[in-house]
């Protein structure tokens, strides 16, 4: 896998026709590390990281991959470098397990460059990485969501880019699975030393896994850094509107946020 | 794992053998069998050494060998049409009609008749082609309108939109004008009868050119089938593909469309039996489609001159009766794929 490409967003502004979604957001992605975007619903989370993908034309500003915009850039060899998975992506019907990794090569072929011991190799690696070897003969449509979903971060893996973005890959999933799957990016992560960048809803999670975090609102970063140094009860109750307290996670020290509603919330009302 | 990979290769290469070589059965069956029958060892004969002053052998080179031809072009160009069009809208009920290129084609033929007059057949195949171009382009065009581009709903409703409007028109000159009603009713049905050898000779380089196009634009069609976010995270462009391969569709199925008139169901239901047998996957989807769709027509065309000897049935009838069932079986014995 290459050594991961730089990735910054400059004064750079996203939007659906008339619609502003993010405003003249300037931040640089750490390279090598676990980056995990958090918000509120609406706040342009998913649109920024669709910014960052070039799946999205910026409205203004520039998305920099390596110091260069990514829009100019050709798509090709962006993809060599840069890999997305976008939320619930749809596989063909009848598609074999290996025969959608085996489409994650995409970028590294040509008209007149044919399957490769290497596409093979990156192919296995990828299934094995993601522990779907033994699932590679199956029909994509037959596997529960979990492994679905494993099955789709393996070809984005095939594509073996130094930087992956995702978004929500564990949305749908139960707990167990969403665990699995944060666990396998910090693993790709740790073994590739590839930056990781993606979106996620569940903010103590999102803490356990960030390396660095990001919290959006209303189309801009309200903060980012650290999860311990991020994640206050302060910020959680300007960015989400909600009271809570933070606490350490027992398990991996990391801030927990512990909601305080209306109702069954003891003294803390 | 690549050992399944070699396996998988080498079968599907044989069934792409064993179709071409029934496809070959196929055409000498159209060549033997219609109203005269002539023995096989005269259509040999006539096949390569045509005397022209043997009635048997004029009705082989001037009547069968031009249909036949015809029926060749037209199935594969039908068969690979609908596949890539069915890939390119993402959409399972997807066929060359579509993109509103069966109502164009037919509403400039029935223009040409009606106010230029034209009543050669040649005539329509160039009266066609243009309806067909300018039909695609345009749906393709209101289809790309507004937020997102050509999304493949859009492409759709406009083609609907677009085939219900031409449609109305070519009723509308239809219903005023009987005697351009009776010219168009032969060419409307879909038919490979009467085609002489030069239709077949014009068809042949857009069929050829559209094959080329279809065919290099398996792996971005692949790309395409993962939805435009993964296609575009692959580094396919995902515009240019689907311009490209509008571009195929139109020369492919305004071609056909052009050469025997509008012929139903083949670019609907081939792809599905094809896609059976390979899958999902267009490297393998697409060379099947172009085999089966002119086996199924050949097949539909010798049916059509059996059933009503000494006259025919159209082929177009033919296959919308043959392809109607089949397509109901399909659904009910296997969920068709959904792209």
């Amino acid at each position: 896998m290459p050594a991961p490409s730089t990735l910054q967003a400059e004064g750079l502004s996203l939007g659906y026709g008339d619609r502003r979604v993010v405003t003249d957001l300037t931040l640089e992605i750490p390279r090598g590390k676990v980056t995990v975007i958090v918000g509120p619903n609406a706040c342009g989370k998913s649109t920024f990281l669709r910014g960052l993908a070039r799946l999205l034309p910026p409205s203004a500003g520039a998305v920099l991959l390596d110091g260069k915009s990514i829009h100019a850039a050709p798509s090709r060899e962006v993809a060599l470098k840069l890999g997305i998975l976008p939320q619930g992506p749809i596989a063909p019907d009848g598609i074999t397990v290996t025969d959608l990794v085996s489409r994650g090569r995409h970028p590294h072929q040509g008209m007149f460059r044919r399957w490769t011991a290497d596409d093979d190799n990156a192919v296995a690696a990828a299934l094995s990485a993601t522990g779907t070897l033994e699932l590679a003969a199956r029909g994509v449509d037959e596997l529960s969501g979990g492994q679905r979903q494993r099955v789709w971060i393996a070809m984005a893996l095939a594509q073996r880019t130094g930087i992956l973005l995702l978004d929500e890959p564990t949305t749908y999933l139960d707990v167990t699975h969403q665990v699995e799957v944060l666990d396998l990016l910090v693993d790709l992560n740790e073994a590739e030393g590839a930056t990781v960048v993606m979106v996620l809803h569940e903010l103590n999670l999102a803490a356990r896994y960030a390396d660095h975090l990001i919290v959006m609102k209303s189309g801009a970063v309200v903060t980012a850094g650290e999860p311990s140094a991020v994640l206050t009860e302060s910020v959680v109750e300007e960015v989400f509107s909600m009271r809570c307290r933070v606490v350490p996670d027992p398990v991996s020290r990391t801030p927990m946020i512990v909601p305080i509603g209306r109702h069954r919330s003891g003294d803390a009302r | 794992m690549p050992d399944t990979r070699v396996r998988r290769t080498a079968a599907l290469s044989t069934g792409l053998v064993v179709s071409a070589a029934a496809l070959a059965a196929a055409a000498l069956l159209s060549l033997t069998v219609g109203a005269q029958h002539i023995p096989f060892g005269t259509v040999m004969d006539a096949l390569f050494h045509p005397n022209p002053d043997n009635g048997q052998h004029l009705i082989i080179t001037e009547s069968r060998i031009p249909r036949t031809v015809v029926g060749l072009l037209a199935g594969a160009a039908l068969g690979l049409a609908g596949a890539v069009i069915q890939a390119v809208t993402r959409n399972p009920l997807a066929d060359p009609g579509i993109l509103g290129v069966n109502a164009g084609a037919a509403l400039f033929v029935v223009f040409g008749i009606s106010v230029l007059g034209i009543s050669s057949l040649t005539g329509y195949v160039w009266l066609g082609f243009a309806g067909a171009a300018v039909a695609s382009v345009v749906v393709y065009t209101i289809g790309s309108l507004g937020r997102g581009g050509a999304t493949p709903v859009k492409v759709a409703l406009a083609g609907a939109a677009m085939s219900a409007a031409l449609t109305s028109l070519t009723t509308a000159v239809l219903l005023t004008d009987v005697a351009t009603f009776d010219q168009f009713r032969f060419w409307q049905v879909g038919s490979l009868a009467g085609r002489g050898m030069d239709i077949a000779l014009q068809g042949l380089p857009f069929v050829a050119v559209g094959i080329v196009i279809a065919l290099a634009s398996t792996r971005s069609l692949n790309a395409l089938a993962l939805g435009d976010d993964v296609a575009a995270s692959l580094g396919q462009n995902v515009a240019t593909a689907r311009v490209i391969a509008a571009i195929a569709v139109v020369l492919l199925c305004g071609t056909a469309t052009a050469m025997a008139g509008p012929i139903g169901f083949v670019g609907l239901v081939v792809p599905h039996v094809a896609r059976m047998i390979t899958g999902p996957d267009h490297r393998w989807l697409l060379p099947y489609s172009m085999l089966f769709a002119p086996l199924l027509l050949l097949l539909a065309d010798v049916l059509g001159r059996v059933i009503a000897n000494p006259g025919e049935v159209q082929v177009g009838i033919v296959t919308a009766v043959i392809g109607a069932p089949i397509f109901v079986a399909l659904a009910r014995r296997k969920r068709l794929a959904e792209l």
